[in-house]
């Protein structure tokens, strides 16, 4: 007979919660909104903007950096919010999926995803249309194989993402 | 009226009714959802794969400041399973712990780092005994005790033997007997929305928005567990983000989140992380086959006998249907005159494996269309002629009793042929195709427990110009929201964005069983068929009087009834009739043979596919790299093509991920790769082109006379990749996934001279029961086959 350890993947919290947490007031700008908070200088972007945002079109798929489901734009550039931390990133300009339509008319990557059939789930698709968008905005006239590379980042389990690419595809001919 | 050759609605490539909301993040997943005074929840899972539970100490945890309250397993004592038959499951477990990741206990905390420390802070005293962790292992005898305690002998959980026809004397006439042994190993969803549940305890209801393939389900299991009325337990199915079949058995953080708001009164949330997705599994079972099959000189078949061996996992899950789904179809894609079929599924301490996309057929279905491969090059002939000589008829029943109705198998593997241009392809090393074709359930024809109960129902209120159609079945991205809105549409005569739709709920909405088994279009669309039909006939009625004429001279479509709008219509009808509802139901045909073991098979209708795969392969490296996948499916109609793409790209991309790189293995008893940067999936950049033919065969019995789409078209895709493999590089590679190292194996022993096959060498003695003879259905019920009923 013997003791249990905690053998898998666990460290080790208790002391963790005992300890006074550093928080901070930063200002960030989401989708052209300057918002002012008071944040644990450890949370992740990606749980502000979930939490205390309220913006939850950003989905996580495992919150270590390796599906792409939380991208959003720093700046124009994709990057993964669960792997950033909202103090590096004050005066930079945010943008998550509740930024791309004009009110309620649609990015035309969103409405070719949704006219395509690009969107079968849908959980992946914020961080797809983010990525899409900053590849578009970089590369008006991508090849396909620009495409595959800019998304190569993102995983998707429904689509095979055949009707992704037809759909970045038809936006970017529309925005030509 | 309506007529089937002028849908306006059917056969259109519309969007989903759900695409804007998909597209701009508006959609509300479990996890999205945070109401007021939401307590978050951490499950405590054991580190070990086999251990007894001594005790367990939540007294420091229940000490933190933030911690509302802790259970375990002697809150929750009662067990529940998916089956009837195994209900073998703990939300918590009390006894033993049975593989890494098994709950033990759970903490409800005002934030989930506080949880997590909670967790950390109980102490659990393990006794650690033997894990048992392959097949051979679980068929000897335990080194300590067995890993459930039903079953056996040892750690076998299920064992079944049945023969239809005389095999011997189907042995005894073929000019050729050829025996092989092949290996599929598991792998999983992976799902990119990981399982989140949040529940609510309020005027003694719990609540519960799930993650789930079948909010029914779920319902039944919290009724059990929680020992609750289910009219006290409402189950709502969020907006999902993929299941593949991983959201089909109810789970444990499913049931704790609802026992934690009845504690606590307040609304509590579990969200798996990443990790514990692995763990919670249900996926491919890893299965050794052998197969032995007896042809004539031309390549008929005269006989099969296939054995299988599953590697179940710690749970039953679904694994006895799993088990008899291994055996189950081999029938209905060739036609096979004696068949004998001997099935095993062990435990092991493991996440227990359950249905994914396919359940216990695309393993059969690869070592099948190998074996037949290597059958046709043994007589010399060409490997697609020969299996084209034993397709299975449409409008027959095979010999273990499943009735075949529409079969588009010819039709399919012309398209792929063509297309591909297999028959003229350039023979050069490094370079190959591959072919294979497959069936596939339109929704299982028997329920998971037994019961006489449709199977589907729909409502329909009419309501001031307004539809609203009521179903219980759960959108999981696949469209079938769109699929009941274009059903109701079409006998309405208006657009699919003119019916609203409430579904899975199990307060507001009537039964159906759920997304899994392909069974979604085929019985909730006939059902909302048969309900629109109903609210179609008032509606005509009240038009015909207004109009003074007959019904049958009232014309609907394009929003008219006759000479009236459709908003004027449902006026005068709910003046007539006061209010307007109807109803629906699909309860499948009572077609399972007369054996025991009979209700795992039985379709009201299967769909067909067919597929060529085109790749280079590297003699030096290994590396495979797949240029073009031609796939032709069989999909009775196509009710949204579109969507029917959707399903048909998507099954290729899991296929590919299957042969090529998928899966889940151990290493002293842990898994070797719970995240999704080791587990290899494919990318953007794996994917080849993908070229897509639907193939329409009208089925008798399908809505519109569709079949199912989603979970088919992957099954042919992993053996064309293997047989692609053979015809490139002159090496087979029996098992899955096809990895690089196996091909310069392989390679390396045809270069010694030794057999060009990498694969298991053998096949374990199994101590199988006496089989069990079934007489096969006469000719007569092959009239009746050609005449079904509802």
């Amino acid at each position: 007979m013997r003791r249990g350890s905690a053998d898998y993947a666990r460290r080790d919290l208790r002391r963790e919660v005992e300890r006074p947490v550093d928080r901070q007031v930063l200002t960030l700008e989401v989708n052209g909104e300057r918002i002012e908070l008071l944040l644990p200088v450890h949370k992740t972007l990606l749980e502000v903007l979930r939490e205390d945002m309220q913006l939850t079109g950003t989905k996580h798929g495992c919150e270590l950096g390796e599906c792409g489901t939380c991208t959003v734009l720093v700046d124009g550039k994709p990057q993964l919010s669960c792997l950033l931390l909202p103090i590096q990133l004050e005066g930079r300009a945010i943008t998550t999926v509740e930024g791309m339509a004009g009110g309620s008319e649609l990015h035309p990557l969103q409405q070719a995803f949704a006219e395509l059939g690009a969107a079968q789930c849908g959980y992946c698709t914020p961080g797809m249309l983010l990525s899409a968008r900053s590849l578009l905005d970089t590369n008006p006239a991508p090849t396909r194989d620009d495409i595959r590379e800019a998304l190569a980042g993102n995983l998707c389990r429904c689509t095979g993402y055949v009707k992704i690419l037809q759909a970045v595809e038809l936006a970017a001919s529309r925005m030509a | 009226m309506t007529g089937t050759n002028h849908f306006e609605v059917i056969g259109k490539p519309l969007p989903k009714v759900d695409a804007v909301s998909r597209v701009t993040g508006q959609a509300v997943y479990a996890d999205d959802m945070l109401p007021p005074r939401t307590l978050h929840c951490r499950i405590l899972r054991s580190p070990h794969p086999h251990a007894r539970i001594l005790s367990i100490d939540t007294a420091a945890a229940r000490r933190i400041p933030g911690v509302q309250a802790v259970i375990t397993g002697a809150d929750l004592p009662i067990k529940f399973g998916i089956l009837p038959v195994t209900q073998d499951e703990r939300a918590l477990e009390l006894e033993k712990a049975r593989y890494v990741g098994d709950p033990i206990a759970a903490v409800a905390a005002t934030d989930e780092e506080i949880a997590a420390a909670a967790c950390d802070a109980i102490e659990v005293e393990y006794e650690v005994l033997d894990p048992v962790m392959s097949i051979d292992a679980a068929l000897a005898s335990p080194k300590d005790e067995r890993i459930q305690d039903y079953g056996g002998p040892h750690n076998i959980h299920k064992l079944v033997a049945l023969e239809f026809g005389d095999v011997d004397a189907g042995f005894a006439r073929a000019d050729h007997v050829r025996e092989d042994v092949f290996f599929f190993q598991g792998n999983t969803h992976l799902p990119m929305e990981q399982h989140s549940a949040i529940a609510t305890y309020v005027d003694g209801r719990v609540t519960l928005w799930s993650s789930t393939q079948v909010v029914h389900y779920v319902h039944r299991a919290l009724a059990r567990v929680l020992e609750l009325p289910m009219s006290r337990i409402r189950v709502i199915g969020a907006a999902h983000g993929g299941g593949f079949g991983g959201k089909t058995d109810p789970f444990a953080h499913e049931i704790v989140v609802a026992k934690l708001a009845m504690i606590t009164g307040r609304p509590v949330k579990c969200t798996l992380t990443r990790e514990e997705v692995f763990y919670a599994h249900r996926g491919r079972h890893p299965v050794l086959m052998w197969v032995r099959t007896g042809v004539t000189r031309d390549g008929r078949i005269t006989a099969m006998h296939f054995k299988s061996a599953l590697d179940g996992g710690a749970y039953g899950s679904y694994g006895v249907a799993s088990t008899f789904y291994t055996g189950a179809l081999q029938t209905v894609t060739y036609d096979i005159p004696a068949y004998r079929f001997e099935g095993c599924r062990v435990f092991t301490n493991k996440p227990p494996c359950g249905p994914k996309r396919g359940h216990g057929t695309p393993q059969p279905r690869f070592a099948v269309e190998l074996h037949l491969e290597k059958i046709a090059r043994d007589l010399g002939l060409d490997p697609v002629e020969m299996k084209r000589r034993n397709f299975v008829k449409p409008m027959t029943r095979t010999v273990n009793w499943l009735r075949v109705t529409s079969c588009g198998l010819e039709e399919c593997t012309e398209r792929v042929m063509e297309a591909s241009g297999y028959r003229d392809r350039e023979r050069r090393p490094g370079r190959g195709m591959g072919f294979a074709v497959s069936s596939y359930l339109s929704g299982a024809g028997t329920a998971i427990y037994w019961n006489d109960m449709p199977h589907s129902e729909v409502q329909i209120k009419v309501d001031r110009g307004g539809v609203t159609a009521f179903c219980g079945a759960m959108d999981i991205g696949q469209g079938s929201d769109s699929v009941l809105a274009a059903v109701v549409a079409e006998e309405l005569g208006l657009q699919p964005k003119d019916v609203r739709l409430v579904t899975a709920d199990t307060d507001t909405t009537p039964i159906d069983l759920g997304s899994y088994s392909s069974r979604v279009t085929f019985m909730a669309g006939n059902a909302a068929l048969q309900a629109a039909r109903n609210m179609r006939a008032l509606l005509v009625e009240a038009a015909a009087a207004k109009m003074g004429c007959s019904t049958d001279e009232i014309v609907v479509g394009q929003g008219r009834i006759g000479d009236l709008s459709f908003e004027e219509v449902t006026v005068l009808a709910e003046a007539r009739f006061g209010t307007l509802t109807s109803a629906g139901s699909y309860t499948p045909p009572k077609i399972a043979g007369p054996y025991k073991g009979s209700g795992v098979g039985p379709s009201p209708a299967y769909s067909y596919s067919a597929c060529v795969v085109d790749l280079q392969a590297d003699a030096r490296t290994g590396l495979v790299k797949i240029d073009n996948v031609w796939i032709a499916h069989d999909v009775g109609r196509a009710i949204n093509p579109l969507l029917v793409e959707g399903q048909v790209e998507g099954s290729v991309y899991m296929g590919l991920g299957e042969a090529l790189m998928e899966e889940q293995t151990f290493r002293k008893g842990l898994h070797k790769w719970p995240s999704m940067l080791e587990y290899k999936s494919p990318t953007f950049l794996d994917m080849p082109e993908v070229h897509t033919f639907i193939v329409e065969t009208v089925d008798p019995e399908g809505p519109y006379g569709a079949k199912e789409a989603g979970q088919g078209p992957l099954l042919p895709v992993i053996p064309a990749v293997s047989a692609a493999v053979f015809d490139a590089l002159g090496v087979w590679i029996d098992e899955v996934p096809v990895t690089p190292e196996k091909i310069v194996e392989a390679l390396r022993r045809k270069d010694k001279g030794e057999p060009a096959r990498y694969g298991p060498p053998g096949f374990p003695d199994i101590p199988y029961p006496d089989t069990i003879k079934v007489e096969p259905p006469t000719k007569e019920l092959d009239r009746d086959a050609a005449a079904p009923s509802i």
